[in-house]
């Protein structure tokens, strides 16, 4: 038993040193480049424990300034699990543990000495659901602003609430209701109003877990056309079940698979010409 | 069956079996909800028994009977130097003139122990209250007053039809002769029921027409008060701490069962715990409201805490994941989110530990509110006793006249404990927000 295990790694490390574009089949070691140069998140052998169930296996990803990163996979694949630890949202789940290195602009976020707070501050995060709080909707995008003390006066809260809500796109559709609730909108601008929440703290990366999946086709697109504005400034880093929404906003897509990190490379080079038989197997709809 | 084509008979067959079987389904739930409404009714049948009881039974206690006298207020007699002073006039013999008036009243009698019985008419507490009315109107001294005063309890009972004047003599309390004594009073237009303002002004008494709730109102608003101050911010914290802070294992597993079996613990264990320790170890003094709300708040804070947790449990973790998603810390994700939201919830645990504590007697016996006490109390550290015990105490006396108190009494908690229900559902609908 051992013995094929390791034939069958020697012989797709061979493969893969022979730089050739032969397709790897059964290997588990990441096929492409996951390092760019002037990485604003650097993770390297990220291993997520959930109890004794290991989630997360040995994951080395960058993500470049600048740019949109999407990950795709089936479920259970870990690319949830992966993005909630880029702002240490899994320390709130308990027995949750989380092994390697993660830096923000050459800082150890898992350092012991840093505190989660600011860096959710920098790393901002948009969920599933949208879930903007149940107050109005200029509470919503001042709270963050306010918690952090980022403004000194009423005036200029305001104006940082009109430029968050014209950047996320939805001051034209609020500006004459601010006062009115947050959950009132529909789900679409719920979303957008999350965005607007996250990005009035001035992040320098923002995570997304699935943000278009409660959403209808119109209000997906306006949100995927958002996305692509928002890189201008932001890192943006994207899990999402549509292979379409990926093609379509990231510049860069990772596969991961039962929580190994098959392939990553090129959005279009990852949807045209996969190099891994799972991630083709997956684009092209064999499973998943 | 066996002649139909194959195709056809599967779907018929299933078609058939559905309908044989849906008239048995409905009968099922038709009868399932006749015995639901029957529940219903039934329950609501021995509430309405409840109130109507109680009602029937107390209504008359708001009422009092008077008896209408002139009553000589002789200058000589209460303030024989003309002074004036409210000192003078307070220490006169208010009982003397009170027998007098009697006695003028009634010229034919004259044998001592008939005499006895006349003066039994009015209450002991009468001659107090004359002293009152002339401390308040001192120009009635020198005059002849026509005074309404208090009836004794015997005679407000005849008066209210709840001693059968048709039974025989002996099996009556009130004799024959103050019987003939009332009658007359009545036809002379001298007997008159008021509203009974003494029921709520006065504390308990030995006199059941001079007995009044103020006290037992006093010490139950202390108590309470005090309860609710200690029991809500305990519990709530306790509640946010296990729910959302401890680290899950085998202590606040340990501790969540012994918060559960507490909320089922009989209370009177809670009062030999308080006279144990909080008496017995810390020297608090007994019969107190600030010993008596200790002994509460143990016994509300499982409640509290149980429904507090529920109610943080109820709110959905997406908004915690929101506040700590913009960078919020543990302690403002709860405080600015999750606190508000689940307050209804906590609001309605605290208001029905509250109303279980405004009704709780037993754990109370043991701390020494079942002291008879006449003051009312004025502080958290004055001796005093709380409704339900008052209840218990009158429910406990001989004299007639105090069942229709106890009903009273009972008519009184209840409205307050409906009142605090009330502030509960009103206060739910108030802070409910939807998400």
């Amino acid at each position: 038993m051992i013995t094929t295990v390791e034939e069958i790694q020697r012989s797709t490390s061979t493969a893969m040193r022979s730089g050739e574009l032969a397709r790897v089949r059964e290997s588990r070691e990441t096929v492409g480049d996951y390092s760019v140069p002037d990485a604003r998140m650097r993770c390297r052998d990220i291993e997520v424990w959930y109890g004794d169930k290991r989630a997360i296996h040995g994951v080395n990803l960058d993500l470049g300034r600048n740019e949109v990163l999407s990950m795709i996979g089936p479920s259970g694949c870990g690319k949830s699990t992966f993005l909630r630890c880029l702002n240490r949202m899994n320390d709130t789940i308990d027995g949750c543990r989380v092994s390697g290195s993660i830096q923000l602009d050459g800082e150890e976020i898992y350092d012991r000495a840093l505190d989660p707070v600011p860096l959710r501050a920098r790393v901002g995060m948009v969920f599933q659901k949208p879930n903007p709080f149940p107050k109005s909707i200029y509470e919503n995008v001042a709270y963050g602003p306010r918690i952090h003390g980022l403004t000194t006066s009423k005036a200029e809260l305001d104006a940082l609430v009109e430029t968050s809500l014209r950047k996320a796109g939805l001051w034209d559709e609020v500006k004459d209701r601010l006062e009115a609730p947050g959950t009132g909108l529909s789900g679409g601008q719920q979303q957008r109003l999350c965005i607007a929440r996250t990005i009035a703290v001035s992040p320098e990366v923002i995570l997304m877990d699935e943000p278009c999946s409660a959403l209808d086709p119109i209000a997906t697109a306006i949100i995927e056309e958002l996305i692509d504005e928002l890189r201008a400034n932001y890192s943006i880093a994207i899990v999402t079940h549509s292979m379409q929404q990926a093609a379509r906003v990231s510049q860069r897509t990772a596969y991961f698979h039962l929580g190994d990190l098959v392939e990553v490379g090129e959005t279009n080079q990852i949807f045209t010409n996969p190099q891994h038989r799972l991630t083709e197997d997956y684009i092209t709809g064999r499973f998943g | 069956m066996t002649d139909q084509t194959p195709a056809s008979a599967p779907h018929k067959r299933t078609i058939d079996a559905v309908n044989a079987s849906l008239k048995r389904r409905r009968a099922k739930e038709r009868r399932f909800r006749r015995l639901g409404a029957a529940a219903v009714a039934l329950g609501l049948l021995f509430v309405a028994l409840l109130f109507a009881d109680i009602v029937g039974k107390g209504h008359t206690a708001f009422q009092q009977t008077y008896i209408k006298l002139p009553v000589v207020l002789e200058r000589a007699q209460i303030d024989p130097e003309g002074s004036g002073s409210a000192e003078v006039i307070a220490r006169a013999n208010y009982l003397g003139i009170i027998r007098a008036a009697l006695r003028a009243h009634f010229p034919e009698v004259t044998a001592r122990r008939d005499k006895r019985a006349l003066y039994q008419m009015v209450s002991v507490g009468a001659p107090q209250l004359l002293r009152d009315r002339v401390l308040a109107d001192p120009a009635l001294i020198g005059t002849t007053a026509e005074v309404w005063l208090l009836a004794d309890d015997d005679i407000d009972m005849v008066v209210k039809g709840q001693i059968d004047r048709t039974l025989p003599e002996s099996k009556r309390r009130v004799k024959d002769q103050t019987l003939g004594w009332i009658e007359r009073l009545e036809s002379e237009g001298r007997i008159t029921k008021r509203f009974n303002t003494i029921f709520f002004t006065n504390g308990t008494s030995r006199e059941p027409e001079l007995a009044g709730i103020a006290g037992a109102l006093a010490g139950s608003f202390y108590t309470l008060a005090l309860t609710l101050l200690l029991s809500f911010p305990i519990g709530v914290g306790a509640a946010i701490y296990l729910e959302e802070f401890a680290p899950k294992n085998r202590w606040t597993d340990l501790i969540e069962v012994n918060i559960n079996n507490l909320a089922a613990v009989p209370s009177i264990v809670f009062g030999l715990l308080g006279l144990a320790v909080f008496i017995g170890i810390f020297g608090v003094p007994r019969s107190t409201p600030l010993v008596a709300a200790l002994v509460l708040t143990l016994m509300t804070l499982p409640t509290i805490i149980i429904s507090s947790r529920a109610a943080l449990k109820s709110v959905p973790p997406s908004i915690r994941e929101a506040a700590l998603g913009v960078g919020a810390s543990s302690l403002q994700t709860q405080f600015h989110h999750v606190l508000p939201l689940a307050l209804p919830g906590m609001l309605t645990g605290a208001i029905i530990g509250m109303a279980q504590a405004l009704g709780e007697t037993a754990p109370l016996l043991m701390i020494g509110m079942i002291a008879f006490i006449v003051d009312v109390p004025a502080g958290f550290t004055d001796p005093a006793t709380v409704l339900p015990v008052q209840i218990f105490l009158w429910a406990d006396s001989p004299e007639r006249a105090f069942v229709e108190r106890t009903s009273a009494a009972i008519m009184v908690l209840l409205a307050f404990l409906i009142l605090m229900n009330l502030a509960a559902v009103l206060l739910r609908r108030r802070f409910e927000r939807r998400w």
